[in-house]
C-alpha cells in the first residue's frame, strides 16, 4: 500500500479460476491496476480493488469531483469496465460508485463479517442478467393547418383539439405497451427495479421518457425476452421502446440488511 | 474513451465489440444501484449524499448553475418485487 493512496472497490465477486486472470492487466480508476483482496480465510469470496490517490478520493474532493460531469463520467466508465471484465467470468456483486476504504486490510475486514450475506445474494444473482427497458412517446406532431374557412377562433380550437388527440393517443399506446412489457416480464423477470425517468441533457431520446425500468433475467432466457420487448410496440404508433444490456445486476446489487439509500 | 467488455450470452457482443453505454443508463445504475456498504470502515461514500449529484448530473441542465426546486423533490427510486 502506497502512503497517501485509497482502497476503491468496484465489487465483491464469486471467486473463480479465471477471475484471477481477468484481473491480471485490468485497469481501473485513474489508470491504476486491479487486484483481488481475498478473505482471510481465502475461498469463496473476494473483493475487486485499485488504489487511488487520498487527494482525490477524501471526503472533501469526492464531493467535489462528483459534481463535474467530465470526471463523473471518467469514474463511472472505469468502474464499469472493472465490473464488465468480472461479470464475464463470474456472478458480480457491483459495489454503489466510489466505495472506497483506508486500505485492503479494511476491505478484507468488510469480506470477513459479511462473507454470508455476500454470498447469499451472489447465489441469486448467478446465471442473471440486467435488461434496462424504456418506453418513450414521441412528442406530438405539429397539427395540419385546419381549412381557412374557419374563423380564427374556430381554427386555433380545431387545432389544440388535433393536439390534444395525438397525445393522448400516444399515451394510450404507451399504457398499451407497458402492458405488453409487463405480460413479458411476468414470463421471463424474476425481479424488476424502477429508475427515475430521464430527462435533462443527458436524455438523448428522441421523444419522452415514460418508464426507466430494469429487468433481471435468466441468461438462458435473456434473448427471447430482448426479441418479445422489442416486439411490445408493434403496431402502435407515437410510442418507443428502447432496450439495453445485458448489464451485470448492477441494480439488483443490494442486501438485506442495508437501509433505504 | 472506454468501451465495454463482453458479458455472458450479450447478443451483439460479436457485432459491435465497440458499443460504449449511454452515460446516463450508466449512472442510473451506479448512482441508485449497486451494494451501499454503510459503518465506519467506508472512508466517505456514507456522507456523501449520491441520489443529489445523481439529480444534478442527470436532470438539471449542466450548464445551469442553479438547480431547479421541483426537480430537487422528485423521488429517486421505486422498488417493486
Amino acid at each position: 500500500m502506497t502512503a497517501g493512496s485509497l482502497a476503491y472497490t468496484y465489487a465483491v465477486a464469486r471467486n473463480a479460476d479465471a477471475l484471477r486472470q481477468t484481473v491480471e492487466g485490468l485497469i481501473g480508476v485513474g489508470g491504476a491496476p486491479v487486484h483481488l483482496v481475498h478473505t482471510t480465510q481465502g475461498g469463496d469470496v473476494v473483493a475487486a480493488v485499485s488504489h487511488v490517490p487520498e487527494e482525490d478520493f477524501d471526503e472533501a474532493a469526492l464531493s467535489r469531483h462528483l459534481e463535474d460531469l467530465e470526471w463523473l463520467e471518467a469514474l463511472a466508465r472505469a468502474h464499469h469496465r472493472v465490473i464488465e471484465a468480472i461479470a464475464a467470468c463470474t456472478t458480480v456483486l457491483p459495489l454503489r460508485l466510489a466505495t472506497v476504504y483506508l486500505d485492503d486490510n479494511r476491505v478484507r475486514t468488510v469480506l470477513d463479517d459479511r462473507r454470508d450475506v455476500f454470498l447469499g445474494r451472489l447465489r441469486r444473482l448467478a446465471g442473471h442478467v440486467e435488461w434496462g427497458v424504456k418506453l418513450y412517446v414521441d412528442a406530438p406532431p405539429i397539427a395540419p393547418t385546419p381549412s381557412p374557412d374557419l374563423s380564427p377562433g374556430r381554427a386555433y380550437l380545431r387545432r389544440r383539439r388535433a393536439e390534444q388527440d395525438s397525445r393522448q393517443d400516444a399515451f394510450r399506446a404507451a399504457e398499451r405497451a407497458a402492458e405488453r412489457i409487463e405480460a413479458v416480464a411476468r414470463v421471463y423477470a424474476v425481479d424488476r427495479v424502477r429508475h427515475r425517468l430521464q430527462e435533462g441533457e443527458l436524455a438523448v431520446g428522441p421523444g419522452v421518457n415514460v418508464s426507466n425500468d430494469a429487468y433481471l433475467v435468466p441468461l438462458d432466457q435473456a434473448d427471447p425476452f430482448r426479441a418479445d420487448i422489442l416486439r411490445s410496440t408493434d403496431s402502435l404508433a407515437g410510442v418507443r421502446v428502447d432496450i439495453t444490456g445485458p448489464w451485470a445486476p448492477y441494480s439488483f446489487a443490494t442486501l438485506q440488511e442495508e437501509g433505504a439509500p | 474513451m472506454t468501451t465495454t467488455g463482453p458479458l455472458p450470452a450479450r447478443p451483439e457482443a460479436a457485432a459491435v465489440p465497440q458499443r460504449q453505454v449511454a452515460l446516463i443508463d450508466l449512472l442510473d445504475r451506479l448512482l441508485s444501484g449497486g451494494v451501499v456498504l454503510t459503518g465506519d470502515l467506508v472512508l466517505s461514500i456514507a456522507d456523501i449524499d449520491l441520489v443529489r449529484v445523481s439529480l444534478r448530473a442527470l436532470i438539471v441542465s449542466v450548464s445551469e448553475q442553479n438547480p431547479a426546486p421541483q426537480v430537487l423533490s422528485a423521488p429517486s427510486r421505486r422498488r417493486q418485487p
